[in-house]
């Protein structure tokens, strides 16, 4: 499934976001780690708060976005409740990465880089997560799995719901 | 071989996360002994300790304080650079885990040396428990007088703000690190002019890697002449080597550096299967077939790769040559900030040509063109992400040419010209 089919939701709370933004009005310097709150806490950057962003810290809209997009923790579009997240790195493919990454892609339905239609999961690849002794690793929601058996990949998502 | 610890030595021990902990093994006294010192002094005795940057490039640390101090441009800032991202390297992140207030030890002897009142400690988002506990120790390091106003009665203050970069390999190149301090993408300046001159906001800035700071300490407590003695005599010293891949015990080992890469493999508990070759600075150097050489920046220069980092990366027979090169080529295709085409193009190009043949549709004729696509990136590429980007294809396809030939696209015979 193509991504730009995830569907946002319908109503975003954004009364969170003032209490992120009170301590850094006007505060160009400062957006990498506001955005880095804002995704913390709604699990991307939906638009009307990077409006609101740009606002606060005094930084054109274009700015916002240029950096939005540039940095791989950020997402602009919505992603699933749990990030499941292969380790892709040299290391952890030498220890077979890419097996369990077909593994997990088959299990999920979708495809590195997507979003199950559910919400419930999020697929990503990402470069070396400084755990090579573990390799391979796979992380969900922050959590790492480490020297992960290939049959025991899609075993990890039993945890979550 | 010396049995020498410097920055892993309490890694057995409670850990000197704790203030308390790391004090009563004489934690701190090195920096009050640099306060007794002048700055100029300090910048002394590193220069003679021949202390060189442990994050990869092997320039000399004392000097590199010394151009920042003799800069008259004002502030003056220094930055700490946790940001490790390059595939096989995990040492700084056990160092920030285990030893936070070493690491904050030297950073602060190496601000009063350079001339400075502000430091920025840049550190990967995703080593969330490391950054918390390095702030726990910048707290615990503030309330006892090491950090602050006046630090220990001296007139030298300082600050140390800390920066979580939000997932970018770039972000570690000194000056696309400055850009993300700042706020914006993580593109990097053409140098010179080199940070000393101009750096974090157009200042002079040094930039120090976090095993490079946690040196310090141990070459001000223990002088300079102990620290030459250790080791390789052009850069003594230790090096934490970070050892995985086709090992059977992977892992990060301090040895001296120079140490032989048969003694590492061997603390790594021997190659698992047999061993085919090596990449000894991560995926930035290029691939070495022998397993007797000596782990030092010369040596593995002369042997036409370097030590960089020091991410140990050993691969055995059973895994494809086609396979790794190709892995690493996407890796810099994801990885490459987009400002130059030759590297945007050819790290793109590189890929899809690898891409293929792993999938054992390789056409034989692109095989010389990424040789020589790997000559013009060396040479115009601007930045080390771009000049390395092709290290390992070019070394692979030198090394194992049968490997990729048997990859060639058979049937029609269109690519068998
Ligand atoms: N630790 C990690 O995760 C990674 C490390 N690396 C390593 O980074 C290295 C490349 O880094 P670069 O900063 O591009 O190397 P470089 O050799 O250009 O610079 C090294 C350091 O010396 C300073 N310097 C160099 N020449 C100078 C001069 N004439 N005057 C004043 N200062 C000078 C630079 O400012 C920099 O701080 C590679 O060897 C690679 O191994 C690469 C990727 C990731
Ligand atoms: C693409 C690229 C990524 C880099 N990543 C890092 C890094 O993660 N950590 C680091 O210390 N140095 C990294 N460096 C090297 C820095 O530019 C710089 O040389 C180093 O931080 C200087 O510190 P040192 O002299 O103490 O080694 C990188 C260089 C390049 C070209
Ligand atoms: S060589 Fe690549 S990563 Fe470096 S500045 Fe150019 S495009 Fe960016
Ligand atoms: S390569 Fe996977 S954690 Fe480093």
């Amino acid at each position: 499934m193509c991504n730009c089919e995830t569907k946002a939701p319908e109503v975003i709370d954004l009364s969170k976001l003032d209490n992120i933004l009170d301590g850094y009005r006007d505060k160009a310097d400062m957006l990498i780690q506001v955005l880095l709150k804002i995704q913390k806490e709604y699990n991307w950057l939906p638009k009307e708060a990077l409006y609101k962003v740009s606002q606060a810290l005094n930084v054109p809209v274009n700015r916002v976005y240029h950096v939005a997009t540039f940095y791989k923790l950020f997402s602009v579009i919505p992603k699933g409740k749990h990030n499941v997240s292969v380790c892709v790195g040299t290391a952890c493919h030498v220890f077979g990465a890419p097996k369990i990454l077909d593994r997990l892609e088959k299990s999920l339905g979708i495809k590195a880089g997507e979003t199950t239609p559910d919400l419930k999961f999020s697929l990503e690849t990402v470069n070396c997560l400084g755990c090579c002794a573990l390799g391979p690793v796979v992380v969900v929601d922050g959590h790492y799995h480490g020297k992960l058996p290939t049959a025991d990949a899609e075993k990890i998502l039993a945890d979550y719901d | 071989m010396q049995d020498i610890k410097i920055i892993t030595r309490h890694l057995n021990t409670a850990s000197s996360a704790d203030i308390d902990v790391y004090m009563a093994d004489g934690g701190y006294q090195a920096l009050k002994k640099a306060l007794s010192m002048t700055p100029d002094e300090v910048i002394a005795e590193v220069k003679r300790s021949k202390l060189v940057g442990r994050g990869g490039a092997a320039f000399p640390t004392g000097l590199k304080w010394e151009l920042t101090r003799k800069e008259k441009a004002n502030p003056k800032y220094i930055v700490c650079n946790a940001s490790e991202g390059e595939p096989g390297t995990f040492k700084d992140r056990l160092i920030l885990k285990n030893d936070p207030h070493m690491v904050l030890e030297g950073f602060i002897i190496a601000a009063y040396a350079v001339g400075t009142s502000q430091g920025f400690i840049h550190a990967r988002e995703v080593y969330t428990e490391e950054i918390e506990l390095f702030q726990k120790a910048i707290d615990q390091a503030t309330e006892r007088g090491f950090l602050g106003q006046n630090i220990m009665g001296s007139n030298f203050s300082l600050d140390i703000q800390f920066y979580k970069s939000a997932g970018a390999y770039i972000c570690g190149e000194e000056t696309a690190l400055f850009e993300s301090l700042e706020g914006h993408r993580g593109i990097p300046a053409a140098r010179p002019p080199y940070p000393v001159q101009v750096g974090l906001m157009d200042k002079p800035t040094t930039v120090n890697n976090v095993e490079t700071l946690c040196n310090v300490p141990a070459i001000i407590n223990n002088g300079a002449d102990w620290f030459a003695a250790i080791g390789h005599p052009d850069y003594p010293g230790t090096k934490l080597f970070c050892l995985s891949g086709n090992v059977k015990e992977p892992g990060v080992f301090e040895m001296p550096l120079g140490t032989n890469l048969k003694d590492l493999l061997e603390a790594g508990g021997g190659v698992d299967g047999k061993f085919k070759a090596v990449l000894p600075g991560g995926i930035s150097s290029s691939l070495l077939t022998e397993m007797d050489v000596n782990l030092d920046f010369k040596t593995l220069a002369k042997a036409g790769t370097m030590l960089g980092s020091g991410a140990v990366i050993v691969i055995n027979s059973d895994t494809s040559m086609v396979n790794v090169a190709s892995n690493v080529a996407h890796f810099f295709d994801e990885e490459g900030c987009g400002k130059c085409s030759i590297c945007r193009e050819g790290t793109r190009r590189a890929a899809e040509i690898l891409s293929r043949f792993s999938r054992g549709q390789g056409n034989r004729n692109e095989l010389e063109w990424l040789l020589e696509l790997h000559e013009v990136m060396k040479d115009t590429a601007s930045c080390g992400l771009g000049q390395v980007a092709l290290n390992v294809a070019a070394s692979a396809i030198r090394n194992f040419k049968g490997e990729f030939l048997a990859q060639v696209r058979k049937e029609e015979g269109v690519w068998l010209r």
